[in-house]
């Protein structure tokens, strides 16, 4: 067994190193092969874990060596393969798995196709270490990781150049990788505090011995810590207001945003919550809990609604993300753990295909993501259109598909709570959910085919990349229906997890049911007659709305990012200005030139004493001694 | 009577006009003299203050001086010859070839 975790976890690790080890040669496919294979043996591990659980029930708790060890302070670096974890690493590197064969199509034609097989399999292995560790210590440092790639992956192509926010939201790459590593380190901020706070009052960073304790603290020491680490949760999982970034990051490579969203980087903060589920189900932290339930859904709705009127085709996905992220908060502040961890699980899965889908048609356009360029693709991309499809209906929650079981049990789950209100805003969101997700497919692939008078010509992705992508597809159809064995699997956690209905809940769930897939399908329709007719009913982008107030509002983030730039940005940087300018130079560095001035000086000073003449050096010779011993005679008197 | 304070004055005395002849003078030759004259002011003192405490280490101290000062000296001359050579002076002023 112990074999089999190490295998998991350091599979992407060797795969990281090798692909390094040409990082700065041409482009060789083996490493993308390798590196693939590495990752798929991950899986494969992963998934003989889960297996292994599925069946025995027995947790796997790995220490593989005393790490720090310094006075009181004793941290093994261990893993632990539980029902939480071991759902994690199988759906992180399934999704993984299938990026990394996916990128060998996709960045076909760049040249730095090794190194970025290197940064691709350093960030599943740092999301790895996250997952899998044993103690708050190990998470943080994979949370770390996890950033950096994030920063290096985004910032792939640093060499594009700044351009204007009107132009392109996100700017550059570099600004967006920029932009995302700061959010994420304001958060980390929080989640480091958390740690500290739990350590400080317990005395441990091992999960298994803080929760065991969490009884036996404060209420308020309970609270801050809970506060703490959701601050770090909301950075990772961009949750307003630390949600910017994952927007912007869609300047990465189509294969980055993929594993970001799916599976590496931000399903991170919902991991962590649900990690902690001891502390945030415990009593004294109710509040912090339905806060977290709370932003949830003010997100999910917030998201989705942006992604109303969006019509970058990858933004479109992230805002979904967002979205989604906020229904996974919502159940997770809710108490429903498991629901949101099976949420994560299948949104992993069709948000995959999605960016991959889209990654499709961007490789197909030459790098153009405007949806109103493109329009009636299917008949040139089929495969993709399947896929993209199938996603979509997961996504928007039709019946039978990934999402819909997940989703909706979170959304009878905000029922069963009694929280009407985060119920309707989470049933909203659900038909725009599904609007945005079929107005994306409707407008890229059916409709008239805007691009032919733009002189595009698509062309299908290789063979071998959509077969790659067939597991994602059927996953994101039939996840959903093993939620009842997935239930019964992660209940063997104990109490805490646990989460069921009411009776009366129960007796309304058909209903509740029927609401939500009436107001997804009205959604879709809606969409189909707005997007998808041809002929004289085809649609044509207008000025009229183009200029309405909530379109500009919506199209405009809400004006967030603009408000960063000018209130946050802007002070900031004059702020620095004037300390650079004002202290830095006038007060730090005047002192230190100072110093060096002072010795400057005297050595010009007293460079005259150098003549070369022996008489004049014998002369200052005696001088000196002649010092040397006034000073021996005073200290000696002295003493 | 001659006391050891006696003696420590002339070695004082001595040691003074040495030190000012290799503080004034410019001739090389001069300022080899001068040291001699430097040392052999120790080596009185050497002798007088071993006398005082009856202990010969002292003196003989000083004969290694002596030899010392003889080895130097035949080096030194050496090496005076062979400058004076090589420039037809031993005036420091001219010799002030260090200055950088």
């Amino acid at each position: 067994m112990e074999n089999l975790v190490y295998i998991a976890l350091f599979a992407p690790f060797v795969g990281s190193l090798f692909a390094a080890l040409f990082g700065m040669s041409e482009r060789k496919i083996f490493v993308g092969i390798i590196g693939s294979a590495l990752i798929g043996l991950s899986f494969l591990a992963s998934a003989i874990l889960a297996y292994n659980l599925y069946t025995t029930g027995t947790v796997v708790q790995v220490r593989m060596m005393d790490w720090i060890s310094a006075g009181d302070l004793n941290v093994g670096f261990g893993f632990v393969i539980d029902q939480i974890s071991v759902t994690m690493m199988t759906v992180v590197t399934l999704v993984s798995t299938i990026v990394h064969i996916y990128a060998i199509g996709y960045m076909d034609h760049d040249k730095s196709f090794n190194r970025f097989f290197s940064y691709l399999s350093a960030f599943v292995f740092s999301m790895m270490i996250l997952v899998m560790s044993d103690n708050f210590l190990g998470l943080f440092i994979g949370w770390e990781g996890v950033g950096v790639c994030s920063w290096l992956l985004v910032g792939f192509w640093y060499h594009k150049p700044d351009q204007k926010r009107e132009d392109n939201p996100s700017i550059s790459p570099s600004w967006a990788a920029n932009e995302a590593f700061i959010m994420n380190r304001i958060a980390d901020l929080g989640m480091l505090i958390g740690i500290f706070i739990l350590y400080w009052n317990t005395g441990s960073l091992q999960y298994d011995v803080v929760f065991a304790q969490l009884p036996y603290l404060s209420d308020s020491v309970l609270m801050w810590a809970a506060i703490a680490l959701f601050i770090g949760a909301m950075g990772k999982s961009a949750q307003f207001p630390l949600h910017t970034w994952l927007t912007d990051a869609m300047e990465g490579p189509t294969p980055v945003s993929a594993l970001i969203h799916a599976a590496t980087m931000v399903t991170a903060g919902v991991f962590l919550v649900i990690r902690a589920n001891p502390l945030y189900s415990m009593e004294a932290v109710a509040g912090v809990s339905f806060f977290i339930a709370s932003l949830g859904t003010f997100v999910a709705f917030y998201a989705a609604s942006m992604a109303l009127v969006e019509r970058d085709l990858k933004r479109i996905i992230a805002y979904s993300t967002l979205s989604q992220l906020g229904y996974m908060f919502a159940a997770a502040g809710l108490g429903a753990y498991w629901i949101a961890l099976f949420h994560l699980a299948a949104h992993a899965f069709f948000k995959a295909l999605l960016f991959l889908g889209g990654g499709n048609v961007m490789h197909a356009m030459h790098d153009e993501l405007d949806l109103f360029k493109m329009g009636g693709l299917r008949k040139k991309m089929r495969g993709t259109w399947i896929y993209m499809t199938i996603a979509s209906i997961a996504l928007a929650g039709l019946p039978f598909f990934a999402g819909f079981y997940s989703k909706d049990a979170i959304i009878e789950t905000a029922f069963n709570e009694g929280t009407y209100v985060l119920w309707g805003i989470l049933v909203l969101t659900a038909g725009m959910t599904a609007f945005y997700s079929f107005r994306q497919v409707f407008l890229s692939f059916h409709g008239e085919e805007r691009y032919k008078a733009l002189g595009f010509d698509p062309h299908e992705m290789y063979k071998f990349v959509l077969v790659a992508m067939s597991p994602l597809a059927i996953l994101a159809m039939i996840t959903g229906l093993f939620m009842n064995q997935y239930k019964a699997f992660i209940y063997k956690i104990g109490e805490s997890v646990q989460y069921e209905m009411s009776d009366h809940t129960h007796h309304l769930a058909v209903w509740l049911i029927l609401l939500v897939v009436f107001i997804a399908l009205s959604g879709i329709a809606l969409a189909y007659f707005k997007y998808a007719r041809t002929g004289e009913h085809a649609f044509k982008p207008d000025e009229k709305t183009a200029n309405g107030f909530f379109y500009k509002l919506l199209i405009n983030q809400y004006y967030v990012p603009v408000f960063y730039e000018n209130f946050i940005t802007k002070p900031y940087m004059m702020i620095s200005e004037m300390l650079w300018t004002k202290v830095d130079l006038k007060i730090v560095d005047a002192t230190v030139d100072n110093i060096a001035r002072f010795f400057y000086n005297t050595g010009d000073k007293t460079r005259r004493m150098e003549t070369g003449n022996l008489s004049n050096y014998l002369n200052w010779m005696a001088l000196g001694a002649v010092i040397l011993l006034v000073v021996a005679a005073i200290s000696a008197m002295l003493v | 009577m001659i006391g050891l304070s006696h003696y420590l004055v002339v070695s004082a005395i001595l040691f003074s006009i040495g030190l000012v002849g290799v503080l004034r003078r410019r001739n090389l030759l001069m300022l080899f003299f001068a040291t001699e004259i430097m040392l052999n002011a120790v080596n009185i003192a050497f002798a007088a203050i071993s006398h005082y405490y009856n202990d010969l280490t002292g003196q003989m101290f000083a004969f290694f001086i002596i030899a010392v000062a003889a080895s130097e000296v035949a080096v030194g001359l050496g090496i005076l010859i062979v400058l004076y050579k090589k420039h037809g002076s031993l005036d420091l002023d001219d010799l002030a070839t260090m200055r950088g």
